[in-house]
């Protein structure tokens, strides 16, 4: 704090007497006192630490946030896998090999397929192929849902019109079928499920984000862009969009598990290439080769829990997610903790 | 008759404390406050953002919720003993605590007896009540769903007799009673929320800026109108708000509240004409005229503390042009301004006798805001 | 100098040239009908508004909530387009399709500033962001260095020192009286002739209004803006400019030096605005000049407003003429000017005894 001019009274006087007399004094000392008083904000001293609201707000609540550990962790192992698993197995994925429908052993960590493929290779591979594809279809997506839902939440009138139709058109379709059906007509492979899966998945985040889109608009903050001169593509991008970082980002981790199951159903149903390892056609030649019948747990187990854990690890972080944007759930989750409160 | 003649104490708050538990620690959202209110009187809380004024009459009515908590103090509601009306339900854990002795502490009653004294006794309105309206009943339906809850089996020609007059009383046609909130205008709904308040003819009934979101015209006839009913029905109001000159003219006693503390207390006559504590004084010459001679006027230089960082000593002291070095150190604590006068009083080291002789008279705090204007000027 | 002789005798004369004029603007906001054979409604928000804006000087268009005292302003901030009638920039009329230059060149010299301080900033930029922009947007500046200069400067003129300590701070980390100097001083950055100031103190502090509004007339002053300032209370138009107008409804009822039309107001309307203000005074039982008007009635619906003069349903001397038409507008002299039919032709007393 600046200095202060005040004067000064000894606070242990019993009795005030006419030399001392605060208000006398006040009366005398306030030309100064205004001098100071008129010099500007004092700033207290506390807030002058300036930090970055973002970053800190990330850090302490994303990174504190045990289950958003937790989901990190998985996230990170698998991504881990899909860069060096492979180099960990020295076996071709595809190589056939005269161990055939063995369990699990050091040989072969995972066991082998009917043909005598090594199913950890195919898992580590596996792994590359199926995090690209949902990874791709996410990122997709999500850009897909950002350029549409913001234009129709910022534009209004007949570009609102127009993109709202899409997406409602899309989200009454169901998006199994449809999938299956543009799969089945097309190439197979891993492109045409990427595609497949960008064109069924937009709808969702853009939704959103065009009601947030639409809400944000109103604050005045947006108002003075426009008065200030801002173009339109600058009002969305600098002033919109960084406060809806955290639903884009929620959205894009939902997308990602929604594009990973999605992915794994339909080349369980035999859409995929089946010639590229992934976790959905090992599950789908599991299928093929009655691996649940013949006991052959191995075949299919690793592969679904790698998809499920997976989606769990994804869905942990966004909840951390959901905590930044909403700090009610932070408190909630602190109170929860206390077990303090009286009314 | 006059306020003094019927002299019933009807509210005793001794040393009200209020904190709320925050993440970093405990913000002291009202610190030692007391006052007295009588039957039929009103006193009107002044403060801004941040002075505690809606977390204490959220404290009086037992409504806050965690993190706020009541951290001390007592108050002590001292109910009519001879009710007879037939709004009045005797609830018996009421009536059974009130034989023994003449007031009940609101902050000690059970759930039970909380249900029997709400509404009965003191009902509130809050802050743009007229939005808390559901918007899917009509008006009627919502002054009988509170008659009912309070009321209850009692025949529904009765709740309807009850919602009609409550209607004429605050000015609203009986044709009106199947309106839904939404074809109302703001005015009227703000009306309806005070019905409804008024529906068991309760004593006391606490106001948060109940015309805030009003114009200025519509607020004109909403003061009139509680000032009447008030009148009327012998009830005590208590009335916050941030604008002092509403309180000037409707309350009889004025309470002005500084980040959480209560800094002066007097009939609004005297407030007007003999301010007492330099924060009252810089509020009441805070609001430009509409007569009188221009100048240029200053406000009160920086800003009202963030609860969290509370200036040491008297929260006002790095603001107050009268301060010296006891502000910093010391919290001066609310005291008769006079002997004669035990009505007056003033939380400020200015009126402390061992600091002065006595305490400063307008026209010398006056002088002291003078000069802030004068250093204004000359900028 | 001193502002009260200023303000006591307001030198309104049209000496200078106007900067921005509005002529007999009218806004209708159409409304969308799900049922597309139904009638199309429409909010008739602005009937007829004709004022000026001066160098230097400040001018406060008063207004209850529906009086269209916002929609204009945003007219002039070309944040909407008018119905009818033509706001002239410079003795030029702005045109619906511009080329980018003019657009620009007006948006630089006319700014606006908002009621909501903490809404007017957006919360994931800093204010040196908020400063910079404007600064970019118009090419104000060469490089990064001019730029911060500037922004300090800026900082600095709105008495937010030290400047270098709130450059980087968020806004969050201000109060709203700091945050609402931040945005006018944004407002301020490309040195704009005309400010906008749509209720800039109304959810501000008490204590602190004043600062704000003093520095808005320093910075008045200092710059020679003119200003136009939006408000619905009287008393702080009284304070703050030379020149009051009073909307109601949408129609301009009253205008003339901020003093005559608080101290002898003449049209019911503005009568009925000043005897309904809290007014202290009340407690010394000291009459103030205005007739007390009893308070009746609320603010019309705009989508079906009463014909001719809107304030006929609730004015005390209504007469058959003012359901049929609105009044013109009649000198009561010194630039003091009404619409109101008491005092036009069909007035059968004279303009005196009305003040009784």
């Amino acid at each position: 704090m600046r200095q202060d001019v005040q004067f000064s009274l000894p606070d242990d006087a019993s009795e005030a007497s006419g030399s001392i007399d605060a208000v006398q004094q006040a009366i005398q000392h306030a030309p100064q006192r205004a001098q100071v008083l008129l010099a500007g904000e004092i700033v207290p001293a506390a807030e002058s630490q300036a930090q970055d609201l973002q970053w800190r707000r990330f850090s302490s609540v994303f990174l504190s946030n045990p289950r958003v550990l937790t989901g990190l962790y998985i996230v990170g192992f698998f991504i881990l896998i899909g860069l060096f698993g492979p180099f960990l197995t020295h076996q071709d994925p595809n190589a056939l090999s005269s161990d055939m429908f063995r369990a699990p052993s050091p040989a072969h960590w995972l066991g082998t397929t009917q043909r005598g493929e090594d199913i950890f290779s195919q898992i580590a591979y596996g792994a590359r192929v199926s995090l690209l594809m949902s990874f791709a279809a996410a990122i997709g997506a999500t850009l897909i849902a950002v350029v549409a839902g913001l234009a129709a939440g910022y534009f209004g009138g007949w570009i609102d019109e127009v993109i709202s139709f899409l997406i409602n058109i899309f989200l009454v379709l169901p998006g199994m079928p449809l999938a299956i059906v543009i799969a089945s007509f097309a190439v197979k492979g891993p492109v045409t499920i990427v595609l497949v899966l960008l064109f069924t998945s937009w709808p969702w985040g853009a939704r959103v984000l065009r009601a947030q889109t639409l809400s944000i608009r109103q604050r005045e903050f947006v108002t003075s862009a426009r008065v200030i001169g801002e173009r339109p593509w600058q009002v969305i991008l600098v002033e919109i969009l960084p406060n809806e970082i955290a639903l884009v980002a929620s959205s894009f981790v939902s997308t990602f598990v929604h594009a990973t199951l999605t992915a794994v159903a339909l080349e369980f149903l035999g859409l995929g290439d089946m010639m590229v390892a992934s976790w959905g056609t090992v599950l789908h030649w599991a299928q093929v080769d009655s691996a649940l019948m013949a006991n052959g747990w191995w075949q299919f187990v690793p592969a679904g829990l790698c998809v499920a854990i997976l989606c769990a690890g994804l869905t942990f972080i966004n909840f951390g997610i959901d905590e930044i944007a909403n700090p009610a759930l932070r408190s909630e989750r602190k109170l929860r903790k206390s077990k303090k409160g009286i009314a | 008759m006059s306020i003094q003649e019927q002299a019933q104490k009807l509210l005793d708050v001794t040393d009200l404390t209020i904190d709320y538990e925050a993440a970093n620690g405990t913000v002291h959202a009202v610190k030692n406050v007391s006052f007295t209110l009588h039957r039929g009187e009103i006193l009107g809380i002044a403060g801004e953002s941040g002075c505690g004024k809606s977390t204490l009459a959220y404290g009086i009515a037992r409504l806050l919720r965690p993190p706020a908590q009541v951290a001390g103090g007592q108050v002590l509601y001292y109910p009519r003993k001879d009710r007879q009306d037939a709004y009045y339900s005797a609830a018996s854990s009421l009536q059974d605590v009130l034989q023994e002795q003449d007031s009940i502490d609101i902050l000690q009653l059970s759930s039970e007896q909380l249900r029997a004294f709400r509404w009965h006794e003191l009902s509130i309105v809050f802050q743009s009540a007229m939005n808390a309206l559901n918007p899917v009943m009509t008006i009627g339906m919502q002054i009988i769903d509170v008659l009912q809850a309070h009321l209850p089996d009692k025949p529904m020609r009765f709740y309807k007799r009850r919602a009609i007059e409550l209607l004429d009383l605050v000015g609203i046609t009986a044709d009106r009673l199947n309106s839904y909130p939404h074809q109302l205008s703001g005015g009227m709904r703000q009306r309806t929320v005070i019905a409804i308040a008024l529906a068991l003819r309760p004593d006391l009934i606490i106001m948060d800026e109940p015309t805030t979101a009003l114009d200025v015209v519509i607020q004109r006839e909403i003061l009139e109108l509680i000032s009447s009913l008030c009148k009327e029905f012998n009830t005590a109001l208590i009335f916050i708000t941030h604008d002092l000159s509403l309180l000037l003219e409707l309350s009889h006693k004025i309470a002005i509240m500084y980040a959480g503390n209560l800094v002066e207390q007097a009939t609004s006559r005297e407030m007007y004409h003999h301010p007492g504590h330099p924060y009252s004084y810089g509020l009441l010459n805070a609001f430009p005229t509409l007569d009188g001679p221009q100048l240029q006027m200053v406000g009160i230089p920086g800003a009202p503390p963030d609860l969290r960082q509370v200036p040491p000593g008297c929260a006002f002291n790095p603001r107050c042009i009268m301060a010296f070095d006891a502000c910093r150190r010391v919290v001066p604590q609310l005291r008769p301004v006079s002997a004669e006068t035990s009505e007056r009083k003033v939380a400020c080291h200015l009126y402390d006798p061992r600091f002065s002789v006595r305490g400063p008279t307008t026209e010398q705090i006056a002088y002291c805001y003078e000069t802030l204007s004068e250093g204004a000027r000359v900028e | 100098m001193s502002t009260s002789s200023q303000l006591e005798n307001p030198d309104l004369s049209q000496t200078s040239e106007a900067i921005l004029e509005v002529k007999h603007l009218y806004k209708k906001f159409v409304m969308h009908r799900l049922n597309p054979l139904a009638r199309t409604q429409a909010v008739q928000a602005v009937e007829n508004v004709s004022f000026a804006l001066y160098a230097g000087r400040a001018t406060a268009l008063v207004g209850e909530s529906g009086s269209g005292k916002s929609t204009i302003a945003r007219i002039l901030a070309r944040l909407y387009e008018p119905t009818e009638g033509e706001v002239h920039f410079h003795g030029k009329p702005l045109k619906k399709q511009e080329g980018a230059g003019s657009l620009s060149t007006y948006r630089r010299n006319v700014q606006m500033v908002f009621q909501d301080p903490f809404s007017s900033l957006n919360p994931v930029h800093n204010v040196q962001h908020h400063l910079s922009r404007p600064l970019r947007v118009n090419n104000y500046v060469q490089n990064a260095k001019q730029e911060t200069e500037h922004i300090l400067a800026l900082l600095r003129r709105v008495s937010l020192t030290p400047a270098e300590q709130f450059i980087s701070k968020y806004p969050h980390q201000l109060s709203g009286g700091q945050r609402q100097r931040v945005v006018i001083a944004r407002a301020l950055a490309t040195r704009p002739e005309v400010l906008l100031a749509d209720e800039p103190v109304s959810m501000l502090d008490v204590s602190i209004r004043l600062d704000i509004l003093n520095l808005l007339l320093r910075l008045k002053k200092e710059e020679r803006i003119a200003v136009l300032f939006i408000t619905h209370d009287i008393a702080s138009a009284r304070y703050f400019a030379e020149e009051t107008l009073v909307l109601y409804a949408g129609q301009m009822v009253e205008g003339g030096p901020s003093d005559v039309i608080t101290q002898q107001p003449r049209h019911p309307y503005t009568r009925l605005l000043i005897s309904s203000a809290p007014n202290p005074k009340v407690l010394d039982r000291v009459s103030d000049g205005a007739e007390e008007m009893p308070a009746r009635g609320e603010i019309p619906s705009l989508i079906h407003p009463p014909s001719g003069c809107r304030f006929h349903p609730r004015c005390p001397h209504a007469m058959p003429v003012c359901k049929e038409r609105f009044p013109a507008r009649t000198i009561l002299g010194d630039n003091h000017w009404i619409h109101c039919h008491l005092y036009g032709e069909e007035a059968k007393l004279p303009a005196e005894n009305l003040a009784n």
